[in-house]
């Protein structure tokens, strides 16, 4: 895996890869950590709230999070979040498929460790 | 079966209608498999099968079920390899007969085919049935109804095996549940040993869209890089009787199997890790462990189960109509300016002029589109497409929207070229839930 772009803020996809699907109206979207030692910061980075916060015309619904601690990696489920589902949309990407780079779009909490210090 | 082994070999053929059929063969040529299950049918794919059968009571069944038998029966008969598929879609009885006959034109005499019926609960719902993640009945949906299948679990199939199908054919096959179903006949597990029905339904969940776990729908170069990706291979699992598997693909193909493959696929369109709903199980997969065992070699064991659902999914297919689809290009400076002056023009002409209120959107691709609603950043771009789509009963609608979308050609911004549109039937699908019950399955035996 290449190494976060220097002089860049720092998102999600720098360390994390995700993968989105549908059912009906619901897309789920599961989110897993390159290295373990990043979980404890993807948790803080990627929260309900915050999707449900940041995407209001995307998710008109509710937001759930399940926390697979074992396998260091996070699935949300996000309701009314398809305009209809994939026989409704009028989105090229009826299925939305592409709302796992959505969220892996989003700034990291964190700010980007300093040169030379104990960053990840 | 002359596999002696102790592991179930199985593969996977199609993961969805459209997939691709070359190592598909290779499979069933080099993979020494005892089951190939071709996976063909989502809740587009049902609904669209349910609009061809009442154009031609003929068809209703996947497209590409032709050439796929043509090119895969003699294969698998000659390596002991049962198919599985669901590409009957809404006509089994039909897709089941040109199997026979593809057979018999193949001159491999005596392959047995097995029929799968029962899915098709048109005439078993009542008007009045609540709908599924949302207020309302079936009742308040003003469109005329195409189709509604139920999801038929392992005990659909399993008659069929025991009945030594060569073939089956069914159409509302729930995913999972093919993998499942030839477990359960091989290893003898009891549809009340929940385990391993849980167990047997995890390997059928990451089985059953074919390259998303060899390293389809995963490439981000440069993130998550897959070598020889157009020449990737399709999955297969190597099941022992616990229902703990490695999944794996044949040496020599593109793609890869990584723990980071296997992951993204284990929550593919699951919600609640714990209650994964089959027709089969409540599968539990929170306690999943996913382990490396070689090169394009992941272990997956731990799946559990618990009661299966008294109640089974219903995918009800409407007519919507028609969809129209129709865009223009525009490029180099300023472009994005004349690419949103053209998107206003459109949004007018449909209200004002031709009182259009009906659903329809309009983006500007380069600028935002997929993710319109999203209000992310807008990208500097010299090459921008805008893109209109409209949804409607009536086709008149449909033609007005290109007609308005290729008169910018003349009437719109400067420097729009490349004007494309198209208009396809349009359906809509709900979800409902039946009680089981009502549910009948068949199965009726072609032998060629």
């Amino acid at each position: 895996m290449s190494a976060p772009r220097k002089n860049a803020r720092r998102i999600v996809r720098d360390i994390a890869h995700a993968r989105a699907g549908d059912k009906g109206n619901t897309s789920s979207v599961n989110i897993w950590v390159y290295d373990p030692a990043d979980f404890e910061l993807l948790k803080r980075s990627v929260t309900a709230e915050r999707l449900k916060r940041t995407f209001p015309n995307v998710i008109r619904g509710k937001v759930e999070r399940y926390v697979l601690e074992n396998l260091h990696g996070l699935n949300f489920v996000l309701h009314d979040a398809l305009e209809g589902g994939v026989n409704s949309s009028l989105n090229l990407d009826s299925h939305g498929k592409s709302w796992s780079y959505l969220i892996l779009g989003l700034e990291l909490a964190d700010p980007p460790a300093a040169p030379g210090g104990a960053g990840r | 079966m002359a596999k002696s082994r102790d592991h179930f070999r199985i593969g996977t053929g199609a993961g969805f209608s459209a997939d691709r059929l070359d190592p598909a063969l290779d499979l069933a040529k080099r993979g020494e498999l005892d089951v190939l299950v071709m996976e063909c049918l989502g809740e587009r794919t049902v609904a669209f099968a349910h609009r061809d059968r009442m154009a031609n009571p003929a068809l209703g069944y996947n497209s590409h079920l032709e050439r796929r038998m043509k090119v895969l029966l003699a294969p698998c008969r000659e390596a002991g390899t049962r198919i599985i598929t669901n590409m009957g879609a809404a006509n089994p009885r039909a897709a089941a007969e040109r199997t026979l006959a593809i057979a018999r034109g193949l001159g491999l005499q005596g392959l047995r085919i097995a029929c799968i019926e029962g899915d098709d609960v048109s005439r078993n719902v009542p008007r009045d049935t609540p709908m599924m993640d949302e207020p309302g009945t079936l009742a308040d949906i003003d469109m005329p109804i195409v189709g509604m299948n139920a999801y038929l679990g392992a005990e659909a199939i399993l008659p069929a095996l025991e009945a030594g199908a060569d073939v089956v054919i069914g159409g509302r096959l729930a995913d999972p549940s093919m993998f499942l179903a030839p477990l359960a006949h091989r290893f003898g597990w009891s549809a009340e040993d929940t385990d391993r029905m849980g167990a047997g339904s995890l390997v059928g969940h990451l089985m059953e869209c074919g390259m998303q776990i060899t390293g389809g729908y995963f490439a981000d170069p440069g993130f998550k890089d897959v070598p020889d990706l157009s020449q990737c291979g399709y999955p297969i699992a190597e099941v022992a009787d616990d229902g703990s598997a490695v999944i794996t693909k044949l040496p020599g193909t593109g793609g890869r199997v990584s723990t980071a493959t296997v992951k993204e696929q284990l929550l593919y369109e699951v919600h609640d890790p714990a209650r994964y709903l089959t027709p089969d199980v409540t599968a539990d997969f929170s306690r999943v462990r996913v382990d490396a065992a070689g090169d394009d070699r992941v272990r997956v064991s731990g799946a559990a189960g618990r009661t299966r659902p008294t109640q089974l999914k219903v995918t009800v297919g409407f007519d919507a109509g028609f969809q129209g689809e129709a865009g223009v290009s525009y490029a180099g400076p300023g472009a994005l300016e004349r690419g949103r002056l053209a998107a206003q023009i459109v949004g007018e002409r449909l209200r004002n002029v031709h009182r259009f209120n009906g659903p329809v959107r309009i983006n500007v691709i380069g600028e935002s589109s997929l993710f319109a609603n999203a209000e992310t950043p807008v990208a500097d771009t010299q090459d921008v497409r805008l893109h209109v789509a409209l949804r409607s009963r009536s086709k008149e609608d449909a033609e007005t929207m290109l007609w308005e979308v290729e008169s910018l050609l003349c009437c719109g911004p400067a420097g729009g070229g490349g004007f494309r549109g198209a208009i396809v039937p349009a359906v809509m699908t709900k979800s409902v839930l039946i009680d089981r019950q009502r549910v009948k399955p068949s199965m009726e035996m072609f032998v060629a």
